[in-house]
């Protein structure tokens, strides 16, 4: 079942590749990239290019500088070391043609504004003034109302976010990453906190609409389950180092241990889950709640 | 132009209206003319009208982004502020302008760092802190000569008196105009800066630009009303309206408008009672702006409780069925 996944996925890059040919050949692209914060190197030597249309997920322990690497194609953080291209130009603050879902802890159950004001802010949330009624402004509603509609949350757009369950938010956060109908999704652990069968349904609402728009997209995961059938590739961070792959490539015993540096074995249920195991103590910032971590 | 005297002038004020009015009729419009003709009240109608619509449109974001307390602590700030002007002599205006700038910003600088509990204990210290400067201030000045014998100057900073503002009301717009005008401006980056701070900033929202800005505007709205409502008494039309607003309406412009317009209504009206009644201006708003978010309180849960009601009876209902 697991390697039908996978020919899928070959299929789709090789009708992908039929596609006219962008006019930058990378969507992403780090060279020789290192990355510190004070005085810590998070990682270093990460050499990757990710394609236009792409779709990979971000994998590795708490602490190893998944987030990290999202901040800096965000232009929030610049590298230590090294170039980074981001659909090619250096990456900029405020990159419009960028979506960004960022990792949260839930919202507050009090919060008094409705879903469809905060997918609107992902339009017009960087405008100065008061928005003022008109041709433009039923335009813009009329992109939130389609958007809301794609990303199936039209039912509850009109409550408060706070109230509504983290799956719900979730949708409305993706909505509001690409309202603005971005080339490039960056999602923080959007899988976080929900339980299996939203895991589920999100990520592949993700990849649809990424497929459907050819929108690069990179997702921050915890568990590479409710992904593996619909990524292109994976990247992994821990030890400081960053590797890229399809997951059969880098979800592997042998390269796992190479990686940390220690007996890891990579297990897969009858279902073609994968489980890593042997990692107990490897957590940069451990947590009590990770005994077995899934990639 | 000076705080010195409001209290006592506002004293005089009331004596001299108890002699020559008419009591309050239902002829809504005479006695709205009849209130008008007095300079005195013109003047806190226009003050009173700035403060509100200021405290209302810069309420909301206070309220949304969890500031009250930092708002709180202005207060105090700009109480001893108002003391240090009076004891150097220099003019008071200036001094709770400048303290409420300084302090909106300093108020910033505190909430950078550090978790939600820390800010909290931070902004607690530096108020009661600031209370503290403020007694000491006082207390030096009423012994001092340059007080002259007028010790109720803690008292009219503190509480204000909205029916002695003639004569600087129009410092008091302008101040209010400029305030409205920048809330405004920054209401949109500001609303996505306070729901969604982190990808408010990935988008190139400049959020602690807006932050240490709205602070500042916060201190200004307090020192704008310290002179007719006081340095506490502006919080309760910092807080309520926009509480109100929040918790009947939830698109974020509208509220915003309702805020403002809530706290000019609290502003008229107590003004209106005020003239008509003998009671204190500043307790009849606090007291509208409470009563009124106890009644939309005490509605909402009552609501809550019927449809509840109305679930569970329907539920047992369905279980009846099934079960027969």
């Amino acid at each position: 079942m697991l390697a039908d996944e996978m020919m899928r996925g070959n299929n789709q890059q090789i009708e992908r590749a039929a596609a006219p040919a962008p006019l930058s050949p990378h969507a992403i692209a780090l060279r020789d990239t290192a990355v510190q914060l004070g005085v810590r190197t998070i990682w270093r030597d990460a050499n990757l290019t990710i394609a236009p249309g792409e779709f990979v997920a971000i994998l590795g322990p708490n602490g190893a500088g998944k987030s990290t690497l999202l901040r800096l194609l965000l232009g929030l953080l610049s590298p230590s070391q090294g170039r980074i291209e981001v659909l090619g130009n250096i990456p900029r603050r405020g990159n419009p043609a960028i979506g960004y879902v960022p990792q949260r802890r839930t919202l507050d159950a009090d919060l008094p504004v409705r879903g469809r004001d905060l997918v609107m802010l992902g339009l017009d949330g960087l405008r100065w003034g008061l928005p003022l009624p008109g041709s433009k402004r039923r335009q813009q509603w009329a992109r939130v109302r389609e958007t809301l509609e794609a990303v199936e949350a039209t039912a509850y757009a009109n409550r408060p976010i706070g109230q509504l369950s983290g799956g719900e938010q979730q949708r409305l956060l993706l909505a509001q990453a690409l309202v603005a109908q971005p080339e490039l999704l960056l999602l923080d652990e959007p899988l976080a906190s929900l339980d299996m069968r939203s895991q589920i349904a999100i990520a592949q609402l993700v990849a649809r609409l990424a497929r459907a728009q050819r929108i690069t997209t990179l997702m921050v995961t915890h568990d590479i389950n409710p992904v593996l059938p619909i990524v292109d590739r994976v990247i992994y961070v821990a030890r400081g180092q960053v590797v890229i792959g399809k997951p059969e490539e880098i979800i592997t015993t042998e390269q796992l241990s190479r990686l940390y540096d220690a007996p890891v074995e990579v297990v897969r249920d009858s279902q073609g889950r994968v489980f890593v195991v042997g990692l107990e103590n490897e957590t940069a910032h451990p947590s009590r709640d990770e005994r077995t971590i899934a990639p | 132009m000076n705080l010195v005297n409001l209290t006592s002038l506002s004293a005089h004020l009331s004596l001299l209206l108890a002699s020559s009015i008419q009591p309050f009729s239902w002829n809504l419009l005479a006695d709205i003319q009849q209130m008008l003709q007095f300079d005195f009240m013109r003047a806190a109608f226009l003050a009173g009208t700035a403060i509100a619509l200021v405290a209302g449109l810069a309420g909301y974001f206070v309220v949304l982004r969890h500031q009250v307390f930092a708002s709180d602590t202005l207060s105090h700030m700009v109480f001893a502020g108002a003391m240090g002007a009076a004891l150097l002599g220099v003019n008071a205006f200036l001094g709770v302008y400048a303290v409420a700038i300084a302090g909106g910003l300093a108020l910033n600088g505190l909430g950078w760092r550090g978790s939600a509990r820390e800010r909290d204990i931070a902004t607690g210290m530096v108020m009661a802190w600031m209370l503290g400067l403020g007694a000491l201030l006082l207390g030096i000045y009423a012994t001092s000569s340059i007080a002259n014998g007028n010790t109720a100057i803690g008292a009219g900073v503190l509480f204000g008196s909205i029916l002695g503002v003639a004569g600087q009301e129009w410092i008091i717009v302008i101040a209010g105009i400029v305030t409205i005008l920048a809330l405004l401006a920054m209401a949109r980056p500001l609303l996505f800066a306070s729901l969604d701070p982190e990808t408010a900033q990935a988008r190139g929202v400049p959020v602690r630009l807006l932050g240490a800005l709205f602070l500042l505007l916060v201190g200004v709205s307090v020192a704008e009303a310290v002179p007719a409502v006081g340095a506490l008494l502006i919080f309760a039309l910092l807080v309520a309206p926009a509480a109100i607003a929040q918790r009947l309406v939830k698109r974020p412009y509208a509220a915003l408008a309702l805020s403002a317009l809530l706290a000019l209504l609290f502003t008229w009206l107590g003004l209106t009672l005020g003239f008509y009644t003998p009671y204190p201006v500043s307790f009849l708003i606090t007291a509208l702006a409470f009563v009124t978010y106890l009644l939309v309180v005490a509605a909402q849960r009552l609501r809550q409780f019927a449809t509840r009601r109305r679930f569970s009876n329907s539920n047992t209902i369905l279980t009846h069925t099934a079960g027969g």
